[in-house]
């Protein structure tokens, strides 16, 4: 399941870089990473697995209502890692999507890991989706591999990554399996050595693409703040309520500002 | 350009817009991860475990024999608690108590310590600490790895699965099956689960009605209260299974309650249509056994525990305090007492247990621990764990535990109301400061806090008068 023979890799001191696991000791990091994912697809068992952290696991859904911050250190780069509540889409109302949502557009994060249950690809598939047009920045973390091998389910991930012009990254967390080349991913990412090229989606229908753009700069323009103003346009035009609220009071520019405190006011 | 001005712009565009625009933008991803993934994915051939799986399911979640298996693996969880915590308890309490405490005045007085700091910490806060260790920690060490082991195999959703019919029924959200499952853990945690609850209404009575799952502090409560009197009511070799039984029934008896007051609220101040949604019922996974012994044990015995002797420490001096300072020729802790005795005896409790509840507020967990405390200085039971005062012990602590109570007047109907009334209170103050952040409303926090009591106080004193009446 692994992409390249492990053994050379593992024993070659220049490629694999070495984990320092930091608990929630994370000032001054120099990269965030976001973990998002469907529910219970291992999201905090990665998180652990980087973090040193035992932050609770369960197999249920729904187990990481909030976020959760960690960090870890990684060739003396440091990465402060946000566990964020399993969502199936980022489209709907409820806190916990919300707060996974707003992490993802207006955190800013350097990376954003995608966790994928390998036994449910297609419905995974729907929020990695989502969130390839939101973050341009993104690693695959394929998990549960060892599941979909019981299920006698085949995953051509080096495919996958060619389709979604991400890195998509085998593992199984709960082992350990794939988590250094998950690490790698992320560094690479991270730096700027792997350049992403996420798909996106195309859309036919009439006008859609000036009125996008229309809002898109007019929203730049009242909010110079604000990331990805192509993204919310498009939400915005989709009638996405929390976003229109915020047009119309003037607030989506704050939004951006301070994600830290809105989050917190929001989840309170 | 205004942002008002933007706003209709906005607006302007969505009039242009197709109709079914909203369904088009959702298609195209839909139709994109369909189209992806069975390009990349293939079978191999037939998957054994998910036949399995799916019996298992068939079990589990059936309407006819889900709750009867429900109850069994309860019970039977239960029942290795109960039956297993007797050794370890006895030895704890042998060696924190019986022996710890003289050797440790000992030592403060030979090293010349003024006879009332000696008190105050040996008899007041290490006292009480030895109560909370020897008394919860062996049934958590052994309830919490079991509880942890049933929830990593998966079994947690498939019991949100069976409740969700009667939860639908009783005007609330399915999912707060779940988070009545997560407050048999942590209140705390069952209340802000109910995030998952999108309904602000539905969300609202998972919160106000999270306190009758019965939380970590109180099992062990339940499980000593239950297997001291209850099981002593029968031939010993049922004691445990009684107890056990006991036990779920009153966890049980947490959820009728729940699903009551759920309904009360939906067809009263919290009216409205039950929304419906989709429970994943994720895979059985083996539970790895020594991760789960170990975070079991770390994170949740010794962070109840921990946060148990963190509260008995002030609590150990209060008590000390307040049965050694006098007013009028008598003890605070005896004008307390004496005072909530007449409505303890009405609810069919003590004054005792009502000043240990009183000062249990910022934590259930130290409840037993002291009533205990306040039941040796209040019955001038001095020579519990000094040497030479032997006499009232037998070998084994719950034994021990019984005579101790019994001289502070308790009766099974004492055993029974003290269930009752732990299941049916306030709750605690962590979680009632969870609440208060969750709704942001001081009313709901209220009837939250005042509600749960209310009901106790009423139940108690029915069953109390009920008994006196007909036994």
């Amino acid at each position: 399941m692994s992409s390249c023979s492990t053994d050379t890799c593992a024993s070659c001191t220049a490629r694999i870089p070495v984990l320092e696991k930091l608990g929630i000791r994370m000032t001054g990091w120099d990269h965030v990473v976001a973990l998002a994912g469907n529910p219970n697809t291992g999201k905090s068992t990665v998180f652990n697995q980087l973090t040193g952290l035992r932050q609770h696991t369960g197999n249920w859904p729904g187990k990481t209502v909030s976020r959760a911050e960690g960090g870890f250190s990684l060739d003396n780069r440091k990465y402060k890692l946000v566990d964020l509540p399993g969502t199936y889409s980022l489209l709907s109302t409820s806190q916990d999507e919300k707060i996974a949502r707003d992490f993802v557009l207006f955190g800013q994060p350097d990376v954003v890991v995608v966790v994928v249950d390998a036994t449910a690809l297609e419905r995974n598939l729907n929020l990695a989706l989502q969130i390839l047009q939101i973050s341009d920045r993104a690693v695959i973390c394929l998990n549960l591999m060892d599941e979909a091998a019981a299920h006698k389910i085949d995953i051509d991930h080096r495919g996958l990554s060619a389709d979604l012009g991400v890195p998509v990254i085998p593992c199984v967390a709960r082992s350990g399996e794939g988590i250094k080349e998950l690490l790698q991913a992320i560094r690479e990412v991270a730096t700027g050595m792997y350049t992403c090229s996420p798909i996106k989606l195309k859309l036919k229908v009439p006008g859609l693409t000036e009125a996008v753009k229309n809002i898109a700069d007019s929203l730049g323009e009242a909010f110079p703040s604000i990331p990805n103003p192509e993204w919310i346009a498009l939400q915005l035009l989709d009638g996405d309520p929390v976003f229109l609220e915020a047009v119309a009071d003037g607030t989506l520019g704050q939004l951006s500002e301070d994600p830290q405190a809105t989050l917190m006011k929001r989840t309170s | 350009m205004t942002t008002s001005d933007l706003f209709r712009k906005i607006e302007a565009y969505r009039w242009n817009l197709p109709r079914n625009f909203h369904d088009r933008l959702t298609e195209s991803i839909y139709g994109e991860a369909n189209r992806i993934a069975s390009s990349r994915t293939h079978r191999t051939g037939e998957s054994t475990r998910m036949a399995f799986q799916r019996t298992l399911d068939k079990w589990l979640t059936n309407p006819f024999t889900g709750y009867p298996l429900m109850a069994l693996i309860f019970t039977v969880v239960l029942w290795i608690t109960i039956a297993g915590a007797n050794v370890p308890s006895a030895l704890l309490f042998t060696g924190l108590i019986e022996k710890g405490q003289p050797f440790l005045k000992n030592v403060c007085e030979s090293i010349g310590l003024w006879p009332w700091l000696n008190g105050l910490l040996v008899d007041g806060i290490y006292l009480t600490c030895a109560w909370v260790v020897s008394v919860m920690l062996p049934p958590m060490a052994i309830f919490f790895p079991l509880f942890t082991i049933l929830e990593d195999l998966g079994y947690l959703p498939r019991v949100a699965f069976n409740l969700d019919r009667l939860f639908q029924r009783a005007g609330a959200h399915g999912k707060q099956a779940l988070t009545m499952t997560m407050g048999l853990g942590c209140n705390a945690a069952g209340v802000i689960a109910a995030r998952v609850i999108d309904s602000p209404r539905e969300r609202l009575i998972a919160i106000i009605t999270n306190n009758f799952s019965l939380c970590n502090g109180r099992w062990p409560t339940q499980i000593l209260i239950a297997s001291v009197f209850l099981g002593a009511l029968v031939p010993p070799a049922l004691a445990s299974l009684t107890a056990a039984i006991s036990v779920f029934a009153v966890a049980s008896l947490g959820f009728v309650f729940a699903f009551l007051s759920s309904w009360a609220l939906s067809r009263t101040v919290l009216k409205g249509e039950v929304s419906s949604f989709t429970l994943e019922l994720p895979p059985y996974r083996p539970p790895k056994i020594f991760r789960t012994l170990y975070t079991s044990l770390i994170d949740r015995t010794l962070f109840v525990l921990w946060r148990a002797v963190v509260f008995a420490v002030p609590a150990g001096a209060i008590i000390w305090l307040t049965a050694n300072i006098s007013i009028g020729g008598e003890s605070i802790a005896w004008w307390m007492v004496t005072l909530l005795d007449p409505v303890g005896w009405v609810m069919g409790l003590t004054g005792v247990i009502l000043v240990a509840y009183l000062l249990a507020i910022p934590a259930n967990e130290i409840v037993i621990p002291t009533v205990l405390m306040l039941t040796v200085h209040m019955t001038g039971l001095s020579g519990v764990g000094e040497q030479g005062a032997g006499v009232m012990f037998e070998t084994s602590e719950t034994t021990t535990l019984a005579a101790i109570l019994r001289t502070g007047g308790w009766t099974t109907l004492t055993a029974i109301c003290l269930m009752i009334f732990s299941l049916c209170h306030n709750p605690c103050s962590t979680t009632i400061y969870t609440i208060y952040k969750e709704t942001g409303s001081a009313r709901w926090t209220a009837v939250a806090t005042f509600a749960p009591v209310i009901m106790g106080v009423v139940l108690c004193s029915f069953v109390a008068l009920a008994w006196r009446l007909f036994l």
